[in-house]
């Protein structure tokens, strides 16, 4: 009854192509974000922002990083650790040799590094599908890996070998750095992800986007059609790098203040990988349901399981973490192989045609 | 536009409802303290043990005398799994809470939280673990290391190796291998190794252990075999312990010339490689056993009610009574804060000036039932947050950690200045670090 698209004609080929076409979608999303700039920063305490909404919204790029590979262009891929931590680590050397440089520059431009590196280590992805692909980008993540320990000058011959956060200001407050409120940081966090959510959803409709599909869907075919394969399949390893370097810089610079390579390790991959499969391949908003559930569901378990009045060991919860979400997985791939964002394309679905299905 | 409501819904309730969640267990009269642990993954074997003796002692003093002087202590554990990302969130969590103090239990955590203690006001106690620089109280006010950085723990295993050979004269020529766990913790040390090398002319051989291979150091010890060096020391922590003295054992390198820093030392560590293991040296700043009348007390309160997570039989084994030995650094920092500041339920504020005039002479560990259990805490200040206090070496017999050399006291004069300029370092690479502005109770 609400949500229908009845009656809303379009007249203009701009009408027709806009991002949400239809007024319901266009009226949601303005109070999703409505609520993310306003309502969370005014009522969120400060552990709900940096804790729990900051490192959403980066996983939650990384994941976009990675669908765009995996999920748009049929590539699996099991290096976003390593892209990430590219990302991290060349946006602490460009913030340490040009320390004039606004972090916030650097933060985008360490992304570049990584798309970079991403071509490099795409470039099998001609030959090679599927699982070989995948253990060659495994292979990536270990010398990626390796390079972060291995290569002192990464952590300018830091004798921790880890890598500590400037401090840096925007508009006069501090932005990074132990300084930093959660409340700036979230608002940074925020804008830069929204802002590349906006430029993915444009990216993945648009010509580049139904190359990607295509290639996903049928490479030889698409090859056929006149696209050229090579160049699509590194644009899509470029770009998938390239948001994973960005959120691989705001994870160190914006949440966790400081780093060691273990935090791009093989099982940070893994995490990411798991929230494109349970939010949705191939859906931006899939990105976001799956970073929310695999990053949350730990953190809210035992709070949540103390309000039901059961009290339990913190090593118990961590236990029953675990289980639960393997058996989310589990139950996913059983159940909705599509992931969260197909639950919600039904509910959609449902609701057009409520209260009268047919 | 119903789902859409019920998602605005959804996230205005989760925001009203997680404050609801994290601010629910701080009381007035009560003093917070969290204890980040790790009972899961890699490094359980050695994180267990050190929970159970940290919660034990805090909560045995809560159920024999009903707190620190009057006031119960809130003692929540937060698991960490020994990663830095768990622990950044177990901060955050805690923060809410007003905890007194941080005790990180992973190096990795503690750089992490090392600039915003300041911030947080809250002091972070790594007990000889962490960043050895921290020592440096003037540059770091908030964070305290005692009872020794691991800079001198390999000044006291050097000295001890000097000793066996007959002086530091005959290091020279001498190939001394170090096998480390490759992340913050094992390098920590590599720098003063250096120097070590340089100034007594002995060659060493770097075996570093990365984290994902901690279980799989066949690699390492081939080498070690081919190198054939004099000596060995062990920067380990987790399965990588229990591995690597089940490879020397393998390699027969001989056990009397590997020598752990006091984290390699579990019960667990040399336990797993039987009667091959016999002669394993590690350092150690805490007595092993269970005749102290303090241990007595926690099997008497809580043990053998029940009312402790830890078996019987492991009660008195030597990381247990580390985690011991932590907590009573906590309970006389609050203590000594009670009595800084004339009030009962202390802040983190207190507790940092608690810290920092912190002693416990001998007569005090026999007060506190823990007779010759530690070295006496004499030389934390205001410029000296470690103390450089003196540990001993202990060996494996097959069934045991047997103490074997008197109190070894560090190099320090040796270290000291080492630690001014990594200190002076770690604050000139952080542009912006804040300049000491809390006034000293205990001038140095």
């Amino acid at each position: 009854m609400f949500y229908r698209e009845a009656g809303q004609f379009k007249t203009t080929y701009r009408a027709d192509m806009a991002t949400f076409p239809i007024t319901q979608d266009r009226i949601g999303i303005a109070i999703i974000l409505m609520v993310a700039f306003t309502v969370i920063p005014y009522f969120g305490s400060n552990f709900f922002l940096h804790a729990i909404m900051i490192p959403f919204l980066i996983f939650a790029l990384a994941a976009i990083g990675l669908n765009i590979l995996t999920g748009y262009t049929g590539l699996l891929s099991l290096g976003t650790g390593g892209f990430m931590g590219v990302g991290a680590y060349a946006c602490y050397k460009l913030a340490t040799i040009f320390p004039e440089v606004h972090i916030l520059i650097w933060v985008v431009t360490s992304g570049f590094v990584s798309a970079a590196v991403g071509i490099v280590f795409g470039l099998p992805s001609l030959r090679i599908k599927g699982f070989y692909l995948a253990v060659a980008t495994l292979a990536s993540q270990f010398f990626l890996s390796w390079c972060f320990i291995r290569i002192p000058w990464l952590v300018n011959y830091n004798v921790s070998n880890a890598i500590e956060v400037p401090r840096r200001t925007l508009f006069g407050v501090h932005v990074t750095g132990p300084e930093a409120t959660p409340h700036a940081r979230y608002f940074v966090v925020l804008a830069i992800v929204v802002a590349m959510t906006w430029l993915a959803s444009n990216l993945v409709r648009g010509r580049i986007g139904r190359m990607w599909m295509a290639v996903r869907d049928m490479d030889i075919a698409a090859e056929l059609m006149g696209i050229k394969l090579l160049n699509t399949k590194l644009l899509a390893f470029a770009v998938s790098s390239f948001y994973c370097g960005v959120a691989g810089a705001m994870l160190v610079f914006l949440y966790y203040g400081s780093a060691e390579a273990t935090a791009f390790s093989i099982n940070q991959s893994f995490a990411i990988l798991s929230m494109v499969i349970i939010g949705g391949l191939g859906s931006l908003l899939g990105s976001f349901l799956g970073a929310a559930l695999i990053f949350m569901l730990p953190l809210l378990l035992p709070p949540f399981l103390g309000s039901l009045g059961l009290s339990i060991q913190a090593a118990t919860a961590e236990h029953l973490s675990f289980m639960v979400i393997g058996a989310l997985i589990v139950f996913f791939l059983i159940v909705e192989p599509h992931g969260l964002a197909r639950l919600w394309q039904i509910a959609k679905q449902k609701l057009r045609v409520w209260p009268y299905p047919y | 536009m119903r789902m859409k409501g019920l998602l605005v819904g959804a996230v205005l309730a989760s925001t009203a409802v997680i404050p609801a969640f994290v601010s629910s267990a701080s009381a007035q009269d009560t003093i917070y303290v969290p204890l980040f642990s790790y009972r899961t993954g890699p490094f359980a074997g050695s994180g267990i043990p050190i929970a159970n003796g940290m919660s034990d002692y805090l909560n045995m003093l809560n159920e024999r005398d009903g707190g620190i002087n009057g006031v119960k202590l809130v003692v929540e554990e937060c698991e960490t799994g020994y990663n830095t990302e768990k622990g950044v969130a177990c901060y955050e969590s805690t923060k809410a809470k007003n905890p007194v103090i941080t005790n990180p239990y992973s190096t990795g955590i503690t750089l992490q939280l090392i600039p915003r203690a300041s911030v947080d006001k809250i002091p972070v106690l790594s007990m000889a673990y962490g960043l050895s620089a921290s020592a440096v109280g003037q540059s770091f006010p908030w964070v305290f290391n005692p009872p020794a950085t691991y800079w001198d723990g390999l000044s006291m295993i050097i000295k001890y190796i000097a000793d066996k050979e007959g002086g530091f004269a005959k290091l020279k020529g001498k190939t001394i291998g170090y096998i480390f766990f490759d992340g913050g913790y094992g390098r920590e040390p590599l720098p003063l190794l250096e120097i070590f090398a340089k100034k007594y002319g002995f060659e060493t051989k770097l075996y570093p252990v990365p984290p994902a291979e901690m279980q799989n150091q066949s690699g390492q010890w081939l080498n070690v075999r081919k190198d054939k060096p004099d000596w060995m020391i062990m920067w380990g922590w987790g399965a990588m312990n229990p591995t690597a003295v089940k490879e020397a054992a393998r390699i027969k390198f001989p056990m009397d010339k590997f020598v752990g820093i006091w984290w390699s030392g579990g019960d667990d560590d040399a336990r797993p490689a039987g009667d091959d293991a016999k002669g394993y040296l590690t350092l150690n700043f805490n007595g092993v056993g269970s005749q102290y009348p303090a241990v007595q007390d926690i099997i008497k309160h809580l043990v053998s009610k029940g009312k402790s997570q830890t078996q019987p039989d492991k009660v008195g084994e030597n990381l247990y009574n580390r985690g011991i030995y932590n907590s009573v650094l906590i309970a006389e920092a609050i203590r000594n804060a009670q009595k800084i500041t004339g009030k009962k339920v202390v802040t983190g504020e207190d507790v940092r000036r608690g810290l920092e005039s912190l002693t416990i002479t001998q007569a005090r560990w026999k007060e506190l039932g823990l007779e010759g259990f530690g070295a006496p805490i004499t030389n934390v200040n205001c410029t000296d947050h470690n103390g450089h206090h003196a540990a001993y070496m202990q060996q494996w017999d097959g069934k045991k950690w047997v103490k074997i050399t008197d109190w070894i006291a560090p190099l320090k004069d040796e270290v000291r200045p080492l630690l001014e300029a990594a200190a002076a370092d770690y604050v000139a690479k952080n542009a912006g670090w804040p300049k000491r502005t809390e006034s000293c109770d205990r001038p140095s």
